[in-house]
Parts: structure tokens; C-alpha cells; sequence
């Protein structure tokens, strides 16, 4: 009974037990901590205008957590959604600047291609050169990052630059008509939706197909699957190629719900807050949801820490740390619950 | 909501020195009047954002100082808050300011947050008033309830150039910069002339870091170009700490720029530009409380008080700081013209025609992308 | 011609300079994730041991105005990093790859926290050795003002790559790095030797990171490191887990971040960008070329996660 409650009962407690901790810091910072606890739900949570702000914030990282959670299912540690997003966001923007003139329910859908295209290649590049050069995955694509990040700016502030755009150079425009309109009367952005579509669609592969099985079977170990002869290096490559191009529609999503253009604004760190996401959602597709919404209150309300508080920016940081590492503890909390309530196990 | 009933931060220390000395400087400029009139004062909130750290002894810092100075005024509450992206964040941050916190008129600081963000919350909220520093408000495209204002802070960076001219020996200037940006290329050529006003021969070498905060990057342009014969050295970075500290321990001269960074080079510094936004924020605050419509372009050098610059450093000779006050005065009295024909730019094209003058207040000097005659560098990433 | 002459010179010694500088944090984060995989464990997190070690060593140095002592509580940050690093990884189940990406956002954010205050104010720095006197030219004395953790930083990769071959203690880390079932079956606490390796490579990189805030470039700034950290454990891979290797690997890395600015600094003004990237593809290069997927790297422990 315990058992089946484990997915459940265990990130509660640890997000209990990291609030916990949160709490004693701040208090120890000389801040009070019941006020701090007060102006985080309010900020994130307290009213239709918070969970806008929330749920907003929490769109970019579910697509970004993606990009972890996939390779993770096969045994990969990919820390290169930042990368992705960025090559995704300007492949977005000079897709939309080619398809001028065409109709938005064309060029919509193009530009989402295009970004998807670009970021799952640049994933897929990482997850090949693991599987066919052994090349260290979780290294390469966090060189990959930085190389994207050049890549883009050499760009923006030259071929690519809009003479108008002065002080933040960035590329030309795409167009009032080729944005992501926002949700009904909210100012939550069209990406949301997209995050949630692209969750439940990877959860559904991943969980009820085939080829979700194999890759289950390959991440858990990788002799065994070839021994009963599934395609790994396949596996490995489309897998990368799925996360990457998440990520990658993250960064078009920057661009056509936010930016409306391509610039270094695109490497706004999404990438690396995925990757906490995904490892609180234990790489589970569907858990990334609530996760993501969690992470966008926590930085909804880091502005009110500041503001009522006087703490540094640096406190949300801070508790994302403390959440991080008490999850990592809680994954040896598993299959041993029933011990600590006294319970016997039956022997493994 | 009392927030002043909070534990003191951390680093309350500090911030008390900040404020005790800019405490003086706002008692000076406004005078005896203040204290009659704060009874008065309708309540004023004004919420502040900043790209980067507010003690990054550089941009941010400036104008935290500039809001650090509303605290003389009862009648002001002023929120801040540091390090918010060019992203959907500010836009956030914004509209919490205006429904959590009231606020009233909102500064964001950083340029990148004029276009998309402020042009996409403004008209939301028709009553508030969005203050862009360096963004052009343009009456025909822009919302009325957008304004912005920024300093001709290349007033006394031309003078910082006519003080490394006459101290340079080698007529090598180093000029470390973020990026190739108007505001950025305009002080590069600003110092340059003024440098070049003394000895037509200088040269100012600049490297671009490609960044607003890499101290590493810093201070390996600030050595590389030291070695290159370069004997002073200038910055438009977010923080020239590093460049300034470099430039003090290879024993060459220093311009600073953003705050007061004479301390940091006690031997080598020369003179700064600095900012002085507190004087902006207070009339801003006292226009709002009056009711008094706000100008959508706010723009001013030495002439205004909005821009200053540094004490020279010890170094700096009797000759030097003689014209380099000659230029002020001209500056303050409206008759100096930095930017007149004949002028080249350093690939030989001409961009000012013989005869033409832009003066300060020139719009077309704010969307600047060439590098004048004398410049080592190129605006080509 | 001798102006281009000149010229050329010029980058090369900036590059030397440059390689010596930027590179010595690089050493000394890359010889302590060297000791740390030689066990069987690699440790992300050290770029927030870096940011913190710089923050702390910083803070101790103003406090105390000895800088010498602020070196040391950086290393004794990164200690304390080291230490949770190994604890956690000690839990079932607990990914050390995980660990430490968790470690990195809580030093980091920890060291942004705490060292507000100590943006502003001057710690007394670390002194400089003129090993240039002999030249009449500024731009070699200045190439050659080195700092003493350099030095030591050089001595301590052949140490350490002589405590790796020759000591007995060398000898339990390698047997733990390479297999734990044998270590065990040898009577050694694999948890234990991998705990004191990971602990001693955080003090490195605690150190690392006081040489950053309290050298070159010589302030505490929350912009203060570049990834350096994370650059660190791809460097260690490049230089296959040889402390020798990481030595040279360093002065490599240093010396292409000097690049851009140096070919600035004589009028290359093209590409800064792209420069500015050199770094980044050099290693994945160099990786790509010497990884293989059919045999294990030349000199990669066995346990080591990131090459299974």
C-alpha cells in the first residue's frame, strides 16, 4: 500500500523538508521566515495574477526539463537544453523572416518545425557522438551550450543584425502576425500550451508504446538490450533528437510569445533550471507539469523576497539548491519507506 | 506594509555609508526648501529594476545610488529590484511592482528592456508612467505613458580623453568595451576626439569583450593591451573594477566611468565619468507628486547636472586640468560641439560633411555605429 | 614587415601571459577533479566550489587582511563542498553526475548570497613574483609576474602524479577508480578513500577559485567565473586523467581565452565572438578525435560513470 503511494508521499516530504531547511537559512540571514513563506505564496501563488505570472514562467521549463528527462530515461545526462533553445530560437526567427508575406497558420507551424529541427540535431549530436564515439554526452553538450551561445551572438551583432534595433542588437522582427497570441484574456503565453501538449505527448511515448519500452529497457541496462537485440544506437540518437527538439520549440516559443525576434535574451538560463525540473520530476514527462509550475512560482515570487524582504536575488538560488540536493537524498528514500514505518520488506 | 520594520539586510553596512554620503549631496541640491514643502507631498511609489547587481560598482550601482537617494524623501517609497533578465521576467516584475506594490512610475534601467517588454505593458496600464533610461520614445509609435531619459555621459568622457591626451607619453589609449552598441562606440569616439583635441597624433586601441560582466576577459584585454605600449586605459563595462585595478597594478594612468573609482587607483587615476541619477529620480518624484506632466524625453549633460565628472586623480598636471575645465565650461555654457565636420571615420569614409555640426541633443548621435579616425577597432563583430 | 613582426610578438606573449594567468585556475580546479575520478567519482559541482572558494577566500582576506589565509579558507570551503559532494553519493541510488549539478546551483547561489557585501570592498591580494627582471621589455616582465600559486599549482601536478604512481595511498585510489568490488576485496572502505579524494579535490578548487578573487583578476563580482569550474572536468577528460597532462591542458585553455583580446589588441578585429568560442571547440574536437566508443579511454578509471 505504501509502496504505491511512494511516487507520491516522498517528493512531498522533501519538498516539506527542503522548505524546512529554506526556512532555517533565511531565519539565520536575519530575515523572517514566516513573512518569507508569506510573500512566496503571494507572489506565486496568492492571486489570478500570480498564477499568471507562474504559470507563464513555468512553460519555458517544461520544455527545457524535457531535454533532461528524455536522455535520462536511456542512462544520458544531457545539461544542453540552454543550446538548444538558443539555436531553436534563432532558427525560429530566420525561418519566420524567410516565410514574410506567408499566411501565419503556415508560418506558424514552420518556425516551430524549423526550431525543433535545429535543437533536436543539436542534442542528437551529442547523444551520436555518445553512442558511436563515446564521447562523453553530459560534457559535449554542455560544450555545445557555449558554442551555441557564440554562434548566436557572432551572429546577431553582425549578418543577422537589424541595423534599427540600437542598444540590443537583435535580428529583424518577425511580425505582430506571427505571434504566439496569449491564453483567452490572460497574459499567459501560447508556449504554455505547447509545454503541456509536448509533456503529455512524451508521456504517452514513453509510457504506452514500444518504443518507450525499449528505451526503458535500454536505460536500465544497455548489454541487456542489445542482447535481445533492440536497436540502441537508434534508440539513443532519436531519444536525444525528442529532447533537443523540445527544448528547441522553447526557444521558437521565446521568440514568437515573448521576443518577436532573435537575441541574446534567448540564453536567459531556462536551459539549466530544466534540469533541476526534470530531476524533481524523476524524468517522468507527466510529473514535469506540476514541477515546472512549482519552479515558476519560486522565481514568480523571488522578486517579492527582494522587495519585502531586502534579500539578495541570490535567495532563489539558493532554495533551488536546497530542493535539489534533498530530492537527490529522497532517491534513496524509495522502496524504503515500509522499513522506516516498521513495516517488513520482503527480501530483495 | 511596513517594510522598514524588517531585520536589517546583510550588508546594511555598507548601504548606510552609501546613503549617509548621498544623504549630503541631496541635502546640498535641494537646498532649504525641502523641509517645509515634505508635509505637504502627495505619496509618491516608485519601483526601480535593474539588469545586474546593485552593488556592482558600475551601472546598476548608479542607478541604486540614484534611488538610494529618494530615501531623504518621506513622502517617496521607492522598491528595487536587481538582476531581472531581458525576458519575460521584466514584464513580470513590472506589473507585480504596479498590482502588489503600487507603484506609480517604474524605472527599468537596462536597455534591453525597452522593446518588447515595456512597449508590450505599457499600454495595459495607462495611469502608470514607464521611465526607460537610453530608449528613444518616439511621440508617433511609442504609448504616451512611455518616457526615457539618459545622460550625455560622453560629456565627461571627452574630457576624461583631453585628460589621458596630455598624460599619455607612448599616444597609445586603451578603450576596453562590452560591445559594439551606440552608446558604447559613442563614448569610444568621444574620448578619442577629446584625446585627439590635445595630440591629433593618439590613438585608442579598443577591445571588445563581448559581454557586460567578464572580469577574466577584462583583465586580459586590460594586460594585452598595457603590453601593446597602451599607457591609459578606459572602460564601458559594467564594472570597471577590474580595468581600473589592472591598469593601477601595471602602473599605467586610469579614466573611470559609471561611479566614483578613484579609490581603486590611488596613483593612476586621472579623472572619470560619472552618473548623478539621484538629482533625475527626485525631480521625477517631485514632478509626480505635483501632478505636473512628464516629459516623454528627458536628456542632459554637464549643463543639467545629470552627468559628472570624477576629481582628477594627483597625477594629473596643471596644463591638463586647465583645458580639461576650459571643456567643461564650454560644455556648461551650451558652446561645445563634440561632434562637427570635417569628421572620418577609421576606414577613411566621411560621416560628418564639412560645415555640419550635431550638437548633444542630436537624436542622430544616439544610433552611432561607426568609429572615428584614431580608433584601432572595428563595430564588425 | 617588422611592425607585423612586431605584431605577432605582441599575441604570443600576451598568449603566454595569458596561459599563465587565466590558465592556473584551470590547474588547480582540473588536478583536484583529476584526484576525485581517480576514484571513481566525478564532481561537477566544482565551478561552485570555484565561486565559492573565490567568495570566501575573498571575505577572509578583507577580514583578516591576510590573503594567504583567505586561500586557505577557500580551500577549506571547497572541503566542506567536497565532503557533501561524497556524502550524498553515498546513498543509494544517488547519481553523482546529479549531485553535482545540484551542488553547483547551491555553492553558486550560497556564494552570491553571502558575498554582497564584499563586492564593493579591497581585500589585500595575493603578492607577485617578478620572474621577468632579467627582460628589458615590459610587456615579457609583465608576461612573467607570476604568482606563487602557480607554481605550486605546477609542482603539485607532478606530486600529484607521483603520489598517483608511487605511493601506496596513490595506489588505493587507483585500485577504488577502477574497480570497487577488488578494492573491497583487498579489506580497502572504498566510500571512505573516494570520500577523502573528493574532499581534497574540493580544496583545490576551493583554492582555484581564491586565486581568481584574489589575483587575477582580483575582485569578487558575481560575474567572477565563466564556467571555469565546468570547463575544468572537460579539461581533466582531455588530458586523460594524467596530472601532467592537466598542467599543459591548462596553459592550453588559459592561453586561447587570451587569444581574442590579444589579436585585438594589434588590430585583428574580426570574429571576437567565434574567438571568444575557441576554447569550447577545441575540447569537444579533441574529444571526438581520442574517444572511441569500442575500447575504454586510454587512463579512464573503470568506475568512472561518465564513460560507461
Amino acid at each position: 500500500m505504501i509502496r504505491t503511494l511512494e511516487p507520491l508521499l516522498i517528493p512531498v516530504a522533501a519538498l516539506a523538508f527542503s522548505l524546512l531547511l529554506f526556512a532555517v537559512f533565511v531565519a539565520a540571514a536575519g530575515a523572517d521566515a514566516i513573512g518569507v513563506f508569506e510573500s512566496m505564496y503571494r507572489g506565486a501563488f496568492g492571486t489570478w495574477f500570480s498564477w499568471q505570472n507562474t504559470l507563464g514562467g513555468a512553460a519555458p521549463l517544461m520544455l527545457t526539463a524535457l531535454c533532461t528527462a528524455l536522455p535520462a530515461r536511456i542512462g544520458l545526462i544531457v545539461i544542453g537544453a540552454e543550446g538548444a533553445v538558443v539555436v531553436g530560437g534563432v532558427s525560429a526567427a530566420l525561418t519566420g523572416l524567410a516565410l514574410q508575406g506567408a499566411s501565419p497558420s503556415l508560418a506558424i507551424p514552420a518556425m516551430a518545425l524549423a526550431a525543433m529541427t535545429a535543437g533536436g540535431v543539436w542534442i542528437g549530436l551529442a547523444g551520436a557522438l555518445r553512442h558511436y564515439r563515446g564521447v562523453n554526452e553530459t560534457i559535449s553538450s554542455l560544450l555545445l551550450n557555449y558554442i551555441a551561445i557564440a554562434v548566436m551572438s557572432f551572429l546577431v551583432f553582425g549578418m543577422l543584425r537589424d541595423p534599427a534595433t540600437l542598444n540590443k542588437p537583435s535580428t529583424y522582427p518577425i511580425g505582430e502576425a506571427f505571434m504566439l497570441s496569449p491564453l483567452g484574456d490572460t497574459s499567459i503565453h501560447g508556449g504554455f500550451m505547447l509545454g503541456i501538449g509536448a509533456c503529455i505527448l512524451l508521456w504517452l511515448l514513453m509510457r504506452h508504446t514500444p518504443f518507450g519500452f525499449a528505451v526503458d529497457i535500454a536505460g536500465g541496462n544497455m548489454r541487456a538490450a542489445r542482447l535481445v537485440g533492440l536497436p540502441v544506437g537508434r534508440l539513443v540518437v532519436i531519444t536525444c533528437l525528442l529532447a533537443g527538439a523540445a527544448a528547441g520549440l522553447a526557444g521558437m516559443v521565446e521568440v514568437a510569445a515573448v521576443h518577436g525576434r532573435a537575441n541574446t535574451s534567448l540564453n536567459a538560463g531556462y536551459g539549466y533550471q530544466g534540469i533541476l525540473v526534470a530531476f524533481l520530476a524523476r524524468h517522468n514527462p507527466l510529473a514535469i507539469i506540476p514541477v515546472a509550475i512549482l519552479f515558476g512560482g519560486i522565481s514568480a515570487s523571488n522578486g517579492l523576497l527582494q522587495r519585502d524582504h531586502e534579500l539578495p536575488d541570490a535567495t532563489g538560488l539558493v532554495l533551488q539548491g536546497i530542493i535539489f540536493i534533498v530530492i537527490l537524498v529522497s532517491e534513496a528514500w524509495y522502496g524504503r519507506l515500509n522499513e522506516l514505518l516498521g513495516t517488513k520488506r520482503p527480501t530483495a | 506594509m511596513s517594510k522598514q520594520t524588517k531585520q536589517p539586510p546583510l550588508n546594511a553596512g555598507r548601504r548606510t555609508l552609501i546613503k549617509a554620503a548621498l544623504a549630503a549631496g541631496a541635502l546640498s541640491a535641494l537646498g532649504g526648501l525641502k523641509p517645509l514643502w515634505a508635509a505637504a507631498k502627495k505619496k509618491v511609489t516608485m519601483g526601480f529594476i535593474y539588469v545586474g547587481s546593485r552593488d556592482d560598482y558600475g551601472y546598476n550601482q548608479a542607478h541604486y545610488e540614484g534611488k538610494s537617494a529618494l530615501a531623504k524623501l518621506d513622502w517617496v517609497k521607492a522598491v528595487d529590484q536587481e538582476n531581472v533578465p531581458e525576458t519575460i521576467d521584466v514584464q513580470k516584475v513590472m506589473e507585480s511592482m504596479i498590482n502588489l506594490d503600487g507603484a506609480q512610475v517604474i524605472f527599468p534601467t537596462s536597455f534591453g528592456y525597452f522593446d518588447p517588454h515595456i512597449l508590450k505593458i505599457a499600454p495595459k496600464y495607462p495611469k502608470v508612467m514607464f521611465l526607460h533610461c537610453g530608449g528613444l520614445w518616439d511621440a508617433s509609435k511609442h504609448p504616451k505613458n512611455v518616457g526615457s531619459y539618459f545622460g550625455y555621459i560622453d560629456e565627461p568622457v571627452y574630457v576624461a580623453g583631453v585628460v589621458a591626451g596630455h598624460m599619455s607619453k607612448t599616444g597609445k589609449l586603451g578603450f576596453i568595451a562590452a560591445m559594439a552598441i551606440p552608446q558604447v562606440l559613442r563614448n569610444i569616439n568621444s574620448f578619442t576626439l577629446g584625446a585627439r583635441s590635445v595630440n591629433p597624433k593618439i590613438t585608442t586601441t579598443v577591445v571588445f569583450t563581448g559581454g557586460w560582466a567578464l572580469p577574466v576577459k577584462e583583465a586580459e584585454a586590460a594586460n594585452t593591451l598595457i603590453d601593446q605600449g597602451v599607457d591609459v586605459l578606459t572602460c564601458h563595462v559594467d564594472s570597471p573594477k577590474v580595468v581600473v585595478e589592472t591598469a593601477e597594478k601595471r602602473g599605467i594612468y586610469s579614466c573611470g566611468y559609471h561611479t566614483d573609482n578613484s579609490m581603486l587607483a590611488p596613483k593612476g587615476f586621472l579623472t572619470g565619468s560619472q552618473w548623478n541619477w539621484g538629482k533625475v529620480y527626485q525631480d521625477y518624484a517631485e514632478m509626480i507628486s505635483a501632478g505636473t506632466k512628464i516629459p516623454n524625453l528627458v536628456r542632459g549633460g554637464f549643463k543639467e547636472g545629470i552627468v559628472k565628472s570624477s576629481p582628477y586623480g594627483k597625477a594629473v598636471g596643471d596644463k591638463a586640468r586647465k583645458q580639461a575645465d576650459e571643456v567643461r565650461g564650454k560644455f556648461m555654457n551650451g558652446s561645445m560641439v563634440v561632434y562637427k565636420g570635417p569628421l572620418k571615420d577609421n576606414t577613411g569614409r566621411s560621416v560628418i560633411a564639412a560645415g555640419k555640426e550635431h550638437p548633444q541633443t542630436d537624436i542622430w548621435l544616439e544610433s552611432m555605429d561607426w568609429l572615428v579616425e584614431g580608433v584601432v577597432g572595428s563595430t564588425k563583430g | 614587415m617588422s611592425d607585423e613582426w612586431s605584431a605577432i610578438a605582441g599575441v604570443l606573449i600576451a598568449v603566454l601571459g595569458g596561459a599563465i594567468r587565466v590558465g592556473t585556475p584551470f590547474l588547480f580546479v582540473s588536478l583536484g577533479e583529476c584526484l576525485t575520478e581517480r576514484s571513481g567519482r566525478i564532481n561537477l559541482g566544482l565551478e561552485g566550489t570555484l565561486v565559492m572558494g573565490a567568495m570566501t577566500g575573498y571575505g577572509v582576506s578583507y577580514l583578516s587582511g591576510s590573503a594567504w589565509l583567505g586561500v586557505l579558507a577557500a580551500g577549506g570551503a571547497g572541503v566542506m563542498l567536497g565532503w557533501l559532494h561524497a556524502l550524498l553519493c553515498q546513498q543509494r541510488r544517488v547519481n553523482d553526475i546529479a549531485v553535482g549539478i545540484a551542488l553547483m546551483i547551491f555553492g553558486t547561489g550560497l556564494a552570491f548570497f553571502l558575498g554582497k557585501p564584499l563586492i564593493q570592498p579591497s581585500a589585500p591580494r595575493l603578492p607577485a613574483l617578478s620572474l621577468g627582471a632579467w627582460s628589458d621589455n615590459p610587456a615579457v616582465r609583465a608576461a612573467l609576474e607570476i604568482n606563487a600559486l602557480f607554481l605550486i599549482g605546477a609542482l603539485l601536478a607532478v606530486a600529484l602524479w607521483w603520489f598517483f604512481r608511487y605511493t601506496r595511498w596513490g595506489l588505493y585510489v587507483r585500485t577504488v577508480g577502477e574497480s570497487a568490488d577488488a578494492a573491497r576485496a583487498l579489506g580497502l572502505d572504498v566510500d571512505r578513500v573516494r570520500m577523502l579524494s573528493t574532499m581534497a579535490g574540493g580544496f583545490l578548487a576551493g583554492v582555484g577559485g581564491s586565486f581568481l578573487s584574489l589575483y587575477y583578476p582580483g575582485s569578487w563580482s558575481e560575474g567572477l567565473s565563466s564556467g571555469q569550474g565546468l570547463m575544468a572536468v572537460a579539461l581533466v577528460i582531455f588530458a586523460r586523467w594524467n596530472p601532467i597532462h592537466c598542467f599543459f591542458a591548462s596553459l592550453l585553455f588559459g592561453g586561447a581565452a587570451a587569444l581574442g583580446p590579444a589579436l585585438q589588441s594589434v588590430g585583428v578585429t574580426w570574429g571576437y565572438y567565434l574567438f571568444n568560442a575557441a576554447p569550447y571547440v577545441l575540447t569537444l574536437l579533441i574529444m571526438i578525435a581520442t574517444s572511441s566508443s569500442t575500447r575504454v579511454l586510454a587512463g579512464m578509471p573503470g568506475q568512472l560513470s561518465s564513460g560507461k
